[in-house]
This record gives structure tokens, sequence and C-alpha cells, in this order.
């Protein structure tokens, strides 16, 4: 589009505001978490290593790391077969209820997190004899659930059907078929699903309030936790830095799947 | 013939029990055991509760919800939860479209995909970590906002109403920027070179065609915005100091008064229905 210089200044700067709101507190954080002073009074008045030091020897936060990667293992691997074995059935069949099914795929993320939580608590504590490690992982593969079947349900419907037709029409069996034709089509985006899986229960700490057995502590309940614990700032603000500095991983990945897609 | 291979031909003829062996488990885990405990919740929510030991007792009862409707504080929190969700999809909006436009089709083609990466990296960041950085930005007296803009005279607004809408903007601002990117670069040029040929200036094209086309995309993105806001209660502890929302109020209420807890969750669910009915004819629910 030809526009003029003015139009082309204001977007720019537009997009220069945008990217700053989202970036400046982020790099806050991480320039904080070397701020010697403990209550983060800006601008700092000395730097210090001390709380990484402190926060890497924090028993808290080793526990409670340890767990969440647990967690998010054991929901990705339930989300991933669930939601792919619904995404064929929805992408390449049609029956009664197809519609109702798909709805259904999306609830568990449409709906406020609260909602969802509290109404697993309700049943988990009534007639599964209470919380433990596992509602959780219940309760995260419900909405993880979600993000593998929309990856390979919309993988499905862009690759069309008539690549697993002609290698059936040339005599390979369905299982053949799926091992030798569909897996290596869809595997990017069971790739790209899972990452996201795992990186939403990483994260989320609504459901898990309410699914998490006693004394069951993930990372973000361990943050927040100790947020509001003046004593603890310091240690929260190294993890919060050490968080957005590992959030650059699953970018990176997503990157090269796509261009190995190109 | 082996079992393999009869397996294998029953599987082939028959199309319905393909269908059964795919969707059998994952319709058990959502539609049973999922939607059966939304349907409990609700369920619940017309039963009584014992007020010594806030067990639930199975007797009908309307009164969790006339307590709803009828008390005005409730009714002031539920405005006030509304408003702030439409007030976070605004601002969203504003700082998105303009965003998503220079990405879409203002920026040299070979520079997006980095313009896109930069702006979906923080949703790869911590929930927790999102709010609890604006904590520090907005924290009264010495924050780092107030250190930005007292020199123009402004002061940080501290913990509350606003605290909250800026947290949650934050927090949403790429569910709203990826589906107005995709929707603005679909767009095909000579479109927008048939309106520019027609004599529009590039500001009316904008207005007039390319704002109106993306309109779907707009309201998918609203989606998100709306009602991740109209359900949250964490950025509101962190960020609200006094300030509630209906989220707050329903995890208030979880432990002591499940009945009535489940009320005041169904109006979050009701008000995404209708807005859900209300947009549907827009298309935007392709656009997701």
């Amino acid at each position: 589009m030809n526009l003029s210089r003015t139009a082309k200044v204001v977007l720019w700067g537009f997009m220069g505001f945008g990217l700053s709101f989202i970036y400046v507190p982020l790099m806050l954080v991480v320039i904080n978490s070397f701020n010697k002073n403990k209550s983060f009074n800006w601008p700092p008045t000395g730097f210090t290593t001390m709380w990484w030091s402190k926060a890497a020897s924090n028993p808290g936060v080793k526990d409670a790391i340890i767990l969440s990667v647990l967690t998010a293992t054991l929901a990705t691997i339930i989300a991933l077969i669930l939601g792919s074995l619904a995404a064929a059935a929805i992408a390449r069949y049609n029956f009664f209820g197809r519609d109702v099914i798909s709805l259904m795929f999306v609830l568990p993320i449409a709906l406020p997190g609260i909602v969802t939580g509290i109404a697993l608590n309700n049943v988990f504590t009534n007639f599964f004899g209470g919380l433990t490690f596992f509602t959780i992982i219940i309760g995260h593969a419900t909405f993880c659930v979600v993000v593998v079947f929309n990856n390979v349900a919309a993988r499905y419907r862009r690759m069309g059907s008539s690549f697993e037709e002609a290698s059936m029409d040339l005599g390979a069996d369905r299982f053949t078929t799926f091992r030798l034709v569909t897996f290596p089509m869809i595997r990017n985006a069971l790739v790209a699903g899972a990452l996201l899986s795992f990186g939403l229960s990483f994260d989320e700490i609504i459901v898990t309030t309410f699914t998490a057995g006693a004394g069951q502590t993930t990372l973000p309940i361990w943050i927040f936790q100790n947020l509001f614990r003046p004593n603890q700032a310091p240690i929260v603000n190294v993890v919060a830095a050490a968080l957005i500095m590992v959030s650059i991983v699953p970018i990176y990945l997503s990157q090269r799947l796509t261009q190995e897609r190109k | 013939m082996s079992l393999i291979e009869s397996t294998q031909r029953y599987f082939h003829a028959h199309v319905r029990a393909r269908i059964a062996v795919l969707l059998s488990a994952p319709v058990a885990w959502l539609g049973v055991l999922y939607i059966g405990s939304l349907a409990a919740l609700f369920i619940t929510s017309i039963w009584k509760i014992d007020t010594f030991t806030s067990k639930v007792v199975r007797e009908f009862t309307l009164s969790n919800f006339i307590d709803v409707l009828t008390d005005k504080a409730y009714f002031n929190v539920t405005v006030r939860t509304v408003g702030v969700a439409i007030a976070v999809t605004i601002i969203c909006a504003i700082i998105a479209i303009p965003m998503a436009f220079f990405i879409a089709r203002v920026a040299k083609p070979q520079s997006r995909p980095v313009l896109i990466a930069l702006v979906i990296t923080p949703l790869w960041a911590s929930y927790l970590v999102k709010i609890y950085a604006w904590r520090t930005m907005m924290a009264p007296d010495s924050g780092f906002l107030n250190w930005l803009i007292s020199p123009l005279g402004l002061s940080s607004p501290g913990f509350g109403m606003v605290a909250v809408i800026i947290g949650l903007s934050y927090l949403w601002l790429p569910y709203m920027v990826l589906p107005i990117y995709a929707g603005m670069e679909k767009l095909p040029d000579s479109i927008i070179d048939a309106s520019a040929d027609l004599g529009a200036k590039p500001g009316r094209t904008f207005l007039k065609v390319i704002l109106p086309l993306t309109w779907p995309a707009i309201i998918a993105g609203s989606l998100f915005t709306f009602s991740l806001s109209l359900g949250d209660y964490i950025t509101v502890q962190i960020l609200g100091g006094t300030f509630q929302m209906l989220g707050n109020v329903v995890y208030q209420n979880f432990a002591l008064n499940l009945p009535f807890a489940a009320a005041v969750a169904l109006i979050p669910v009701i008000v995404m229905i209708i807005y859900l009915a209300s947009v549907r004819k827009t298309g935007a629910l392709d656009n997701l």
C-alpha cells in the first residue's frame, strides 16, 4: 500500500509503542533480578547476583519445578492421544452429533478457568475420593486436549484426504497408510500441539488451584504463594526472570518447525 | 486369515466401528467427565446449603439465583466485570489493529515473521510472571511507571481497577493481534489496489475496505480478550487491591457455599453464550 510519510511515521509509532508495551515490563523483571534493593525501588542503586544463587539453592523452587514438569509431561501425553484420535474422527468422518462434539472440544478453553476448576473440584472431592497429584493431571489434560485437537484437526483439513485415498488405492491397508502417509503429514502439527499443551499446563494456575491435592505445589502455585511475602520477593523475581528467559526455547523450537515445513 | 488381518477387514468394512474406536476415549473424557462435572456444578446451584456445616443439602431451592439477581452488590460486581472485559477488549483492539496492519501491509514481507515472533513471544512467558511484572511496574511511589511518568506530573494509578484493566490488556494483547494479522494478510492486493485506483486515499481505503473485511477477525480476537477477562480472578488479586470481579466472588464462596458459587459462576457463562450467539453471524467463529 502507498502511504504518506506521516501515515507511515504514525504506524511506526504504534508499532514501537506496542512492542515496548509488551517488552518493557518483562525486561524490568530481568533487570530487577539483579537489583540490590530488596523492594525493587526504581532506579536501582546497585547490582548483585546474590538472588540468583539463593534461588538456585531454594528447595521449594526445585520441588515445584519438578512437579510442574512431571504434570505438564503427563497431561501432554494424554492430550496427544485423545486430541489426535478426536481430530481424526472429526476431520475424516461425517456422523450424527459431529457439531456437538466439535463444540465440546472448544468449551474447556472458552469457559473461564474458574468454572472448569470448581466443576472438577466438586466431582473429584465427592466421587473420586479427594484431590491428589493425579487430579491435577486430569484437570490439565482436559484443556490440553483442546490445543492438540485444534492443531491436528486444522492440519487434517488442510491436507485433504487424497493422499490417503491414493495410498489405499495402491493397496496399502489402513495401518500402513497411517504409518507411511498420514503420520508423517501430521507429525509437525502433533509437535506444535504438544509444545503448546506443555506450555499451557506448565503455566496454569486457576484449574490447578482447585484440583491440586494437599502439598502439591506446582511452580505457578509456588510463585503465587510467595508473591505477597516481602522476604521472598527477590527469589520470586529471579524465578520470574528465569521463566522469561526459558520461554524463548519453545519459540525457537516452533520457528524451527515452520522452517522445516518450507 | 490372521487376527490382525481380520480386524483390518472388519474396520475397513464398518465405518461406524472406526468412528467408535476413534471417539470413545475422547468423548468419555470430555463428554462424560468434563461435561458431567459442569452439569453437576450447575445442578448444585439449585441446591441448599447447611449454614452450620457448609455441606450441600440436596433440596431444591431458587434462593441462590434470587440472591444473585436481587442483591445490589452482586449486580454491581457483574456490571463492573463486564465493564472491565469491554474496556480490555477495546484497549487491545486499539493497540492491535495498527500493529497488525503495520505487520501485514506496511512492513517488508521478509521482516513479517520476525515481527510476528516478537508479538507471540510473550505468549510463552508465564501468566503469573507477566502480572507480577506489572505489579513491580505499578507499585505506588517507588515503581518503574511512577519514575517514568512523574516528570510529566503524573503518578502511577496504584493497585485497583485501572491496574487490572492494564494488566489484563497486557495479558491478552497477542490473542487480539494474531487473528487480525491473519485476517489482514489474507486480503488480496487487488481489492486494495482497486480502492486506490478508484481514488480513495489510504485512510479511506483503511476505513471503508480493510476494516470491514477484517471485522470478523477483530471479533474473533475479541472473543479471547472478552472471555478471558470475564472469568479472571488471579490478576484481580494481584493488581486489584480491594477491587473485585465475578471470579473473586466465586472463589470466596466456593469453600463455604458451593451452591451460591455455582450460581455466580453461571453469570460469565451466560454472558459468554449471549456474546457468542450475537457474533455468530459475523463469521468470527471461522476465524479462530
